[in-house]
């Protein structure tokens, strides 16, 4: 076993384990926490396949925005467990034979029998080859249609849950922030210098004493 | 040097402890000054805010108080630590931990000088820097939730929104210096701004420069972005429940990330290590014999000072007024640019795209 094996089969270990964990521990936020370590464990081992750029990002987007996100919301809701465990016992065994057959399905598709050593010879990497040149040069040439396919599909979804959350409410009811008039205010906008005579005329003193 | 180490270490070791024993020298040896620089980085904020206000600062401990920073770890150590009796205390306990372990494995990739003095001369550097810096964030959070304390929590909410809305201009700049460089390795996006004061990426990339540092003031939490501590309203934020020597590792990663932040400004924007005199006719030769990174320390020193002198100078922004100014200001700004710096590089314009 060569030092880089031994390295996969930790990160692969911790992978599995902590994905164990996501969907066993009790606690929603918990399960978050793992989910990270899931991440982290699954970026070592794209590094390790030299796809430093895939890695970094999976790191990037899923751990530093993603999933902060993700526990943002999960930490502000009071997720009762116990009503979304309701009905575990009584259908145990409808969900053990789901997961079976999709495991099932799974092992078809990707098992070793299509994805093996044997089917898919792992290309020889020229160790100074920039992984994200190497992405980057097929998706926006070859792929480029499908790229900005995905683009314009996120694109709906951000105007659709925009659009979902929406609230319209009158301006009169709600006070709005306006930057540019705060920033065009003069001293003469807020407030008045008014002249007063420093001692009181004699007539106001003598009217003040009739009262 | 460490290559001759690793070949010695090798002659009578196995290869992969000799290579195990040569990292933990290469990074002890960052570290170690970086720790340092980060102990009197505090000392140096105290003496220049004490100033700006017409004060002395501290100037007990030692000759004009050069040993404070001493007698302050050695006050933190002696702190007593309590764990809240309602708290999470792994997690507790690993969140100061996740806090500084990105801001020091951040500085694997930043060189300090040509000829590759730098631990791993990556390809990928100017992503693993922006990908380690989004990791701190974790230490602020869970330390927030862990606490189980009100002020605690609200302190973290309010940092990893504030650090995820200024993530994205920060990569987007990141994006702009990419494109100038044509690469992500540092050295080669320093080596690429060789020929003086105006190749340097600050000047196709000045409101690049701007929303970077600017942003990365925010990432650190400093003033004016300092809204997840907001002594005034939350107490302290998202560490008012830590003490002694765990409540120092946040103030530690912070400063740290400081410095960071300081380095990747200089080597993206400045031109890292490379002299400013460089191309100019007398000068040129006069400072011929400093080293580069004496340049590198030097710029960086400046920014902070920049970053302590917001401190003083600048109110807390308020919550909203950050919102804005990184979605509707910065984040625009930067996507604008993004098509500039690609219509520059399509036209080949000035010393920077040739």
């Amino acid at each position: 076993m060569t030092f880089e094996q031994f390295i996969f089969y930790i990160l692969a270990t911790m992978a599995a384990l902590s994905g164990l964990m996501v969907i066993s521990v009790k606690n929603p936020v918990k399960a978050a926490l793992w989910l990270v370590l899931t991440f982290v464990s699954t970026a070592g081992i794209w590094l390790i396949a030299q796809a430093e750029f895939l890695g970094l990002v999976l790191i990037l987007v899923y751990v530093g925005a993603v999933m902060v996100l993700f526990l943002f919301v999960v930490m502000m809701l009071d997720i009762n467990v116990a009503t979304i465990k309701e009905g575990f016992t009584r259908y145990y065994p409808l969900g053990v034979l789901t997961a079976l057959a999709i495991f099932a399905l799974i092992y078809l598709v990707v098992g070793p029998n299509r994805f093996g050593l044997e089917q898919v010879v792992p290309p020889v990497m020229d160790g100074n080859v920039s992984n994200t040149l190497s992405i980057a040069v097929p998706l926006y040439t070859t792929h480029v249609y499908a790229f900005i396919l995905a683009a314009v599909l996120l694109l709906v979804g951000i105007v659709a849950a925009i659009t979902l959350t929406l609230r319209r409410r009158s301006p009169e009811t709600v006070l709005y922030q306006n930057i540019d008039k705060q920033v065009k205010v003069r001293a003469a906008d807020r407030f008045r210098m008014v002249k007063m005579d420093a001692v009181k005329k004699e007539a106001d003193i003598n009217e003040e004493e009739k009262d | 040097m460490f290559d001759m180490l690793q070949t010695w270490l090798s002659s009578f070791l196995y290869d992969w402890l000799a290579i195990l024993i040569t990292l933990l020298i290469q990074a002890v040896a960052v570290i170690l000054p970086v720790l340092l620089a980060v102990a009197w980085l505090t000392f140096f904020e105290r003496k220049v805010i004490g100033y700006m206000q017409i004060r002395m600062g501290p100037n007990r401990v030692g000759p004009q108080g050069w040993l404070q920073p001493i007698a302050d770890a050695l006050k933190l150590m002696n702190k007593e630590i309590i764990f809240p009796s309602q708290s999470n205390l792994y997690l507790f306990v690993i969140a100061p931990v996740l806090a500084l372990a990105p801001a020091i494995a951040g500085w694997a990739v930043i060189p300090f000088d040509a000829n590759g003095v730098v631990v791993a001369d990556i390809n990928a550097g100017l992503l693993y820097v922006l990908a380690v810096s989004s990791v701190v964030v974790y230490g602020v959070i869970i330390s927030g939730w862990a606490s189980n304390s009100k002020y605690a929590f609200l302190g973290a909410m309010r940092a990893s929104a504030q650090k995820i809305s200024y993530e994205i201009a920060m990569g987007f700049a990141l994006v702009t210096v990419l494109m100038v460089a044509g690469s992500m390795n540092l050295t080669a996006i320093v080596e690429g701004q060789q020929g003086g004061i105006l190749n340097w990426y600050w000047i196709p990339l000045l409101p690049m420069f701007f929303v970077y540092f600017l942003s990365g003031v925010a990432e650190t939490n400093r003033a004016p972005f300092d809204v997840a501590e907001g002594e005034s309203e939350i107490v302290a934020g998202f560490h008012v429940e830590y003490s002694g020597m765990a409540f120092a590792i946040f103030f530690l990663a912070e400063y740290a990330m400081m410095i960071l932040i300081s380095f990747m400004t200089a080597i993206m924007f400045l031109g890292g290590w490379l002299s400013p005199f460089e191309g100019v006719p007398l000068l040129a030769d006069l400072f011929a014999w400093v080293p580069g990174f004496i340049w590198l320390f030097m710029k960086v020193a400046i920014f902070l000072f920049i970053f302590l002198w917001f401190r003083a100078t600048f109110p807390r922004y308020r919550y909203d007024q950050i919102m804005r100014l990184g979605w509707k200001v910065f984040i625009p700004v930067t996507i604008v640019w993004v098509f500039v710096v690609g219509a520059l590089a399509y036209f080949k314009m000035g010393p920077w795209f040739n």
